[in-house]
């Protein structure tokens, strides 16, 4: 790395710029998609001072310009309209539970899977459950409502046996369960896949000798397995600590009306419906402003805990 | 093969994981045979079942011959399977372009255009000022509105990057030396050795294009241009029938065969088969490709 920098300071731009021209134009179509569709947006965020209609003008830039300022008004609003603290509590509480209810799953899977010694059976079941990490979020709601809604394959078994079909799809208080396992099902399985990588890169002297000196199976987990996957885990606990405000859009969005906007409405949807559906744009980019700029604290402050802990995080340090 | 020193398994303990084991197994595949096997029964069988049908009884595509003889469904198929591919086609010549042109530390402007891909990880552009993007390009009621604004995945991008500078420099030096220039080395020489990491993230873009719902909801109103997924949530979650089909107007099968149910079914069915179809290909390739790939990023 020294020696590169070394030699690329010795040489002159323009000679440079000869040699690796082509390489810039391979990487252009690339970054202009993302200057446009990543940081066009992120620069148009400032609407959310502004009091900002596409009808103040012909084009978007026109609108713009011939918008008001109006300072941090949607903001004032934002944090005055109870709807979107109800949002954000949806969000966290929903994050908080999965962090219970679903992070460690798929560790416990991928455990399980280790422990089978058949690799047929163990590869079958493997590719059973990453199967439905390629369904849509529309497909596994749709499979959902198939066999557990009100028209469903449970209700109508129930019937049949006299019994009082309960609403789960559509009930408010037990969203959070029915979110938490169409996730489950989903991406139980997918999120296997990291900690069985893990798993295989623990030494299985480690085993035979713990083994050796009398520990049993489950304090071989506790001590040689579960302090394999601490990185792994760690991370990932990070990277899901700094996206607690995002907890998936299309299943919120596909259920939201089913179950009512008091229980299933996240921030997500709070931008889509307050700040899309009824136009009201600078408000809908405040609280965007506020899922960013919040998210991004969040990020920041996990992975510093991360080296605080000594361990890796997501990036490292500069 | 079970270690030596590892102790015998207990009865119970075998039991447990077996149960653990088909729970798994028939909690994924169970839903997905209902659905199947619903989509191909007759009017009676549906009825005497009450709905959803799991014991399959004869044998009825007539379901399958509605949604495929025009209309909506068929429509919404044909869009789906035009956007996946020029989708995916779009997205992969432009990550891999920039994986490669950003493979090599120390050239021109290298760390601060690395630094704009992977700012993006980092940086949340926000919903509203996105859709208004979108829509002030044209956009909106565009197939290519489903396609542009996500061609480019960075994490994608980063997984090819790294394994392009697995390649041995050697290869690319001597290739250089005999007077080929970066398009040709990336073609001739690069290109060949990542097929497997290059169809592994070919595969992830196109399963994406293939369930793109929220963009569809978001830019396409225009409900002869919806993909399959749009359709799919408009028939079984928002209730609405499948025989109202667009503008061409009704479909043939409005008459009281195929059941509704079946029908619905059968749309669940033609949007699940690609996901199963791909998928085989995608394990076989995703620890060599993917994994690794990362792992070394």
């Amino acid at each position: 790395m020294r020696v590169s920098r070394r030699a690329r300071s010795r040489v002159p731009l323009r000679a440079r710029l000869r040699r690796d021209w082509p390489l810039l134009v391979m990487t252009a179509p690339a970054a202009l998609v993302l200057l446009v569709f990543h940081y066009l947006p992120t620069i148009g965020n400032i609407i959310a001072f502004q009091d900002y209609s596409p009808f103040f003008g012909d084009s978007a830039p026109e609108a713009f310009l011939n918008s008001e300022w109006i300072g941090f008004g949607h903001f004032e609003a934002l944090f005055k309209d109870p709807a979107f603290w109800d949002a954000v509590r949806n969000t966290l509480t929903i994050t908080a539970f999965q962090l219970v209810f679903f992070f460690p799953l798929p560790i416990a899977m991928a455990i399980l899977l280790n422990s089978v010694l058949s690799t047929k059976l163990r590869s079958f079941v493997q590719s059973v459950a990453y199967l439905p990490h390629f369904f849509s979020w529309v497909l596994v709601v749709t499979f959902f409502v198939q066999m557990l809604g009100g028209a469903g394959l449970l209700a109508q078994e129930m019937r049949q046996q006299g019994l009082q079909p309960w609403g789960i799809m559509t009930n408010p208080e037990t969203f959070i369960v029915l979110v938490t396992a169409e996730g489950v099902w989903k991406d139980a399985g997918w999120g296997t896949i990291v900690f069985l990588a893990a798993l295989s890169t623990i030494d299985p002297h480690l085993y035979e000798a713990a083994a050796a000196d009398g520990a049993g199976r489950w304090r071989r987990m506790w001590h040689i397995t579960l302090p394999g996957l601490r990185p792994v885990i760690l991370l990932l606990l990070i990277l899901r600590l700094g996206d607690a405000l995002s907890v998936g859009f299309e299943q919120y969005i596909l259920q939201r009306d089913a179950v009512g906007r008091q229980a299933a409405e996240v921030l997500d949807t709070f931008v889509y419906y307050q700040g899309i559906l009824t136009q009201q744009w600078g408000f809908g980019a405040a609280a965007g402003i506020f899922k960013g700029m919040v998210g991004l604290i969040l990020l920041l402050t996990a992975n510093h805990l991360a080296h605080r802990l000594g361990e890796q995080g997501v990036y490292a340090k500069a | 093969m079970r270690p030596v020193w590892e102790e015998k398994p207990t009865p119970v303990g075998q039991a447990a994981k077996g149960t653990a084991l088909t729970v798994i197994v028939l909690a994924v595949l169970f839903p997905i045979w209902s659905v199947l096997v619903t989509s191909l029964s007759s009017r009676e069988t549906i009825n005497d079942s009450g709905g959803m049908v799991f014991i399959p009884k004869g044998f009825d595509p007539s379901a399958y011959v509605t949604i495929f003889s025009g209309g909506q469904v068929t429509r919404a198929v044909g869009i789906s399977i035009l956007v996946s591919v020029v989708g995916t086609a779009f997205s992969l010549v432009l990550t891999v372009l920039a994986a490669y042109g950003l493979s090599r530390p120390g050239t021109v402007a290298h760390r601060p255009l690395l630094f704009l891909f992977l700012l993006t990880f980092l940086i949340y552009p926000g919903l509203v000022p996105s859709y208004l993007v979108v829509t002030e390009l044209g956009l909106k009621d565009r197939l290519w509105a489903l396609i542009v604004p996500t061609a480019v995945s960075v994490f994608n991008l980063v997984v090819i990057r790294a394994f392009f500078q697995g390649i041995p420099s050697e290869l690319i030096d001597s290739a250089r030396i005999d007077g080929a220039g970066e398009f040709r080395i990336l073609w001739r020489i690069v290109l060949p050795l990542s097929k497997a990491v290059i169809a592994v993230v070919g595969l992830f873009y196109a399963v994406g294009y293939w369930n793109v719902f929220f963009n569809a909801l978001l830019y396409i109103n225009d409900n002869d241009k919806w993909p399959i997924q749009r359709v799919l949530q408009s028939f079984i979650l928002a209730g609405q029938s499948p025989q109202v089909s667009g503008s061409t107007g009704n479909l043939p099968g409005v008459t009281p065969y195929p059941p509704t149910l079946a029908i619905k079914m059968a749309v669940v069915v033609v949007t699940v088969v690609p996901a199963v179809l791909v998928y085989p290909f995608v394990q076989r390739h995703f620890t060599k490709g993917v994994i690794i790939g990362a792992v070394k990023g």
